[in-house]
């Protein structure tokens, strides 16, 4: 069998254009501006010692940061900025995709370029500098005619390390709503789809490995003193942006933007409403991966167009409420919430993914659990596992509030595999969703919560504030409205689990329209 | 000293480094006369390379003055005035980036040559310290000799046409052929341009074979200076020391090598 028959490959590669021109755009943009500081302050530096340890100290520290942390950082920073630069001078700007991905990237690109330029000038044998003076260079000529074209090796070993840091960081500007080839791998891991993670870093690593050899080119070039090489090396990686760059050109701009979170369940709801933009005439396109922090900021700054989150979330994290109102109430303060901020709740889908305790059918029956408060007698012998963010949100500290959990262990893990994780026995309880398909699939059951600990989290469709009076949009969305119930979402979400060529987004999307359009 | 004016002048010049811990160069004054050339010679200490970077501003002195054909050189711009000074460095420091050519030429381009005139006169200085010009001029510093980049040295220190050269132990990393007639030819130029030149050296052999006259120096102080006859004279227990070697060379040659005649 032919392993490139897999229709997966197909869909990956219809992204490429797209992904990749957006990968390389954010990647020079970030190593030019990384260079253009970088240079002069390693100039500037390389005499004053004092100078020299801060900013060397300074860009390593910079470099022990995790690049999602760093990348994620830029976004409320530059957020805050934006706000101060519409006070103070009435202009704004978007803190969203390209610019906090640049300048986290270019941070990031810093410490090679500066160790590497100080190396590089502070080896130039001292014979030549003083030569140089005597021969009658005014101290700026020594630098340029003979201090720098002399490190210029060593910087350029510098520049091509930053080159392929900053390539292979990249991939994780996505979840800021930079589109990336980072778009495959945390799509492909989300949705268990492989051919996607694997398309993804092959092709940041082939980017970078064309780059690095470039650049490369470019340095024998420039150390052989051959013109042919180093112009030959130039001239590759002008192509290479050109050539990554024009597919991206030729693209109409989307006129609606649809944003989704980073699992399977939002890749599905943004590919189906896509899809229904599209069949109503309009044109849509998707911004994956978007951190859950980041996606409500872009949607009521207007960077994205329309998205689907949940009531309890915006609720308990958004907002920070911490009292919890049954659904009806709370979804009419939400809504008067959100109206502040010129957010439109547009209405619900008609399911919820409310975080529930979730454990092995078999277990519960043999501890006679069936709700939570059955659960607290045994937790102390139970470990429980959560998503990233679960113990460190308000639903948790409810719920040990009202029962008084305590688990013998508490684990973080990917939600993916959390299923199968209780699945196995080796945890005993896990906050799953309650959409997940997963929970049919590994046999396991959701515990009740008589003392209503978790907030009502239903699906709602949010639009931003200049699409709130937009008829045609309304319009296409209407027949969504109400119609996705909790079976049909689980099933939608298991099949987007398949990790087949049926496991498509767009595929899912397609199968969970046909089941509610012909209601 | 000759009656000829001085091209340059050291008086009283005192120079420390380290915060004054070191003096390098204490209290020397010395006249060279225009068209003269005089050779520094001193060992590892002495202060004479100090004293030849203090000529053309590499360094600043604490005290006394230098003046180059009567002008202070404090009132002068330093790089103006390296510009108008050649200077030969030990292994001759070329820069390994820049061609034969575009190393010769570096100065006249810092001066704004036209880049005709530059060429022109990179040949010309080819011819001058008798290297090929079709030969080495596209050349890079790593592809020649040690004796042929010392030329190109003297060549780049000629290019703007300077009427004072200074050399700090310009052929010292040769061997002792090469150094002969590099130091042999360099004396031809020497005459033929009507240079002033000052050389520092380790060497009293290569002083006193190429010099008009030769200084002694020693812990940054002037122990002595003459032409060669007259430092034959010198009561000086160190100038002596220093004679004593090629005195007994000279001697030991001259039993060694007989000449046919006197068999």
């Amino acid at each position: 069998m032919n392993p490139f028959s897999d229709p997966r490959w197909g869909e990956a590669l219809a992204h490429l254009p797209d992904y990749l021109g957006n990968h390389v755009r954010v990647s020079i943009a970030a190593l030019a501006l990384g260079l253009a500081v970088s240079l002069p302050l390693a100039i500037i530096a390389r005499n004053r010692p004092a100078l020299r340890a801060t900013l060397l100290g300074f860009a390593s520290i910079v470099q022990t940061v995790p690049g999602l942390a760093l990348l994620a950082l830029f976004y409320p920073l530059l957020l805050a900025l934006a706000a101060l630069s519409l006070q103070w001078f009435g202009v704004g700007f978007s803190a969203f995709g390209f610019l906090p991905a640049v300048l986290a990237l270019a941070l990031y690109s810093m410490l090679p370029v500066l160790r590497n330029t100080i190396t590089g000038l502070n080896g130039v044998d001292p014979a030549l500098i003083e030569a140089a003076q005597g021969v009658g260079m005014t101290p700026r000529q020594t630098l340029t005619m003979v201090e720098l074209p002399l490190a210029l090796p060593v910087m350029m070993a510098g520049i091509r390390t930053a080159a392929v840091w900053v390539i292979g960081t990249a991939t994780l500007s996505t979840p800021i709503g930079q589109s990336s080839l980072g778009n495959y791998i945390f799509a492909g891991l989300q949705t268990q789809n492989w051919v996607l993670v694997l398309f993804g870093c092959a092709a940041a690593a082939v980017l970078a490995l064309a780059v690095d050899q470039l650049l490369a080119l470019v340095e024998t070039g420039l150390r052989l003193r051959s013109r042919a090489r180093a112009a030959l090396g130039g001239i590759g990686i002008v192509a290479l942006v050109a050539a990554t760059l024009a597919p991206s050109w030729g693209q109409t701009k989307s006129s609606y933007m649809v944003g989704a979170k980073t699992f399977a369940e939002q890749y599905v709801l943004s590919a189906l409403i896509a899809q229904r933009l599209r069949a109503a005439g309009l044109s849509a396109t998707t911004r994956e991966g978007l951190g859950s922090n980041v996606i409500y900021d872009a949607v009521a700054s207007g960077d994205i167009d329309v998205y689907v989150d949940y009531s309890g979330t915006l609720w308990a994290n958004q907002f920070h409420h911490s009292d919890i109102k049954p659904r009806a109430e709370l979804l009419a303060d939400l809504k008067l919430e959100l109206a502040k901020a010129k957010v439109t709740l547009l209405g619900e889908l008609g399911f919820e993914n409310a975080y529930a305790l979730v454990m092995p059918r078999a277990r519960a029956e043999a501890l006679k659990i069936r709700s939570i408060a059955d659960l607290a007698a045994h937790a102390a012998t139970l470990s429980i596992a959560g998503d990233y963010e679960f113990f460190s949100r308000p639903e948790w500290a409810g719920l040990q509030r009202a029962y008084g959990l305590a688990f013998h262990a508490q684990r973080t893990m990917q939600p993916d595999f959390m299923y199968a994780a209780a699945g196995s026995g080796e945890v005993d309880v896990i906050a799953g969703y309650t959409s997940d398909g997963l929970i049919a699939k590994y046999d396991l059951v959701v515990l009740d919560d008589p003392r209503h600990a978790i907030p009502p989290y239903d699906a709602i469709v949010l639009l931003a504030p200049q699409r709130a009076g937009d008829a045609a949009l309304r319009a296409a969305l209407q027949p969504l409205l109400g119609r996705i119930d909790i079976a049909t979402m689980r099933q939608a979400n298991l099949r987007a689990a398949g990790g087949d060529g049926a496991s498509s987004q767009d595929a899912v999307a397609r199968w969970l329209w046909d089941r509610i359009g012909q209601r | 000293m000759s009656d000829a004016p001085l091209m340059i002048a050291y008086a009283d010049l005192d120079k420390s480094f380290d915060g004054g811990r070191v003096k390098a160069v204490d209290a020397v004054s010395l006249g060279v006369a225009a068209g003269e050339f005089l050779a520094i010679v001193g060992g590892s200490g002495s202060g004479k390379t100090t004293l030849l970077r203090l000529t053309n501003r590499l360094i600043d002195a604490d005290r006394g003055q230098i003046r180059i054909a009567g002008e202070d050189i404090r009132t002068a711009d330093p790089i103006a005035l390296r510009r108008r000074i050649g200077y030969v460095f030990q292994s001759a420091a070329l820069f390994p980036h820049l061609s034969v050519a575009a190393n010769i030429g570096i100065t006249p381009k810092l001066l704004g040559w036209p880049a005709r005139a530059i060429a022109a006169r990179v040949d010309e200085l080819l011819d001058l310290v008798r290297l090929d010009r079709a030969a080495h001029r596209d050349r890079f510093p790593q592809e020649l000799s040690g004796g042929q980049r010392q030329r190109v040295g003297v060549a780049r220190a000629l290019a703007a046409r300077p009427q004072i050269v200074l050399m700090d132990e310009p052929f010292g990393a040769l061997d002792p052929l090469t150094r002969d007639a590099l130091g042999e030819d360099f004396r031809a130029l020497h005459e033929r341009l009507g240079l002033t030149t000052i050389m520092i050296t380790h060497d009293i052999t290569e002083a006193l074979l190429l010099a008009d006259r030769v200084a002694v120096m020693r812990g940054g102080q002037l122990l002595a200076q003459g032409t060669p006859a007259e430092l034959s004279h010198s009561d000086d227990a160190y100038v002596g020391e220093l004679l004593r070697t090629p005195r007994r060379q000279a001697a030991r040659l001259a039993e060694l090598l007989p000449r046919d005649d006197r068999a």
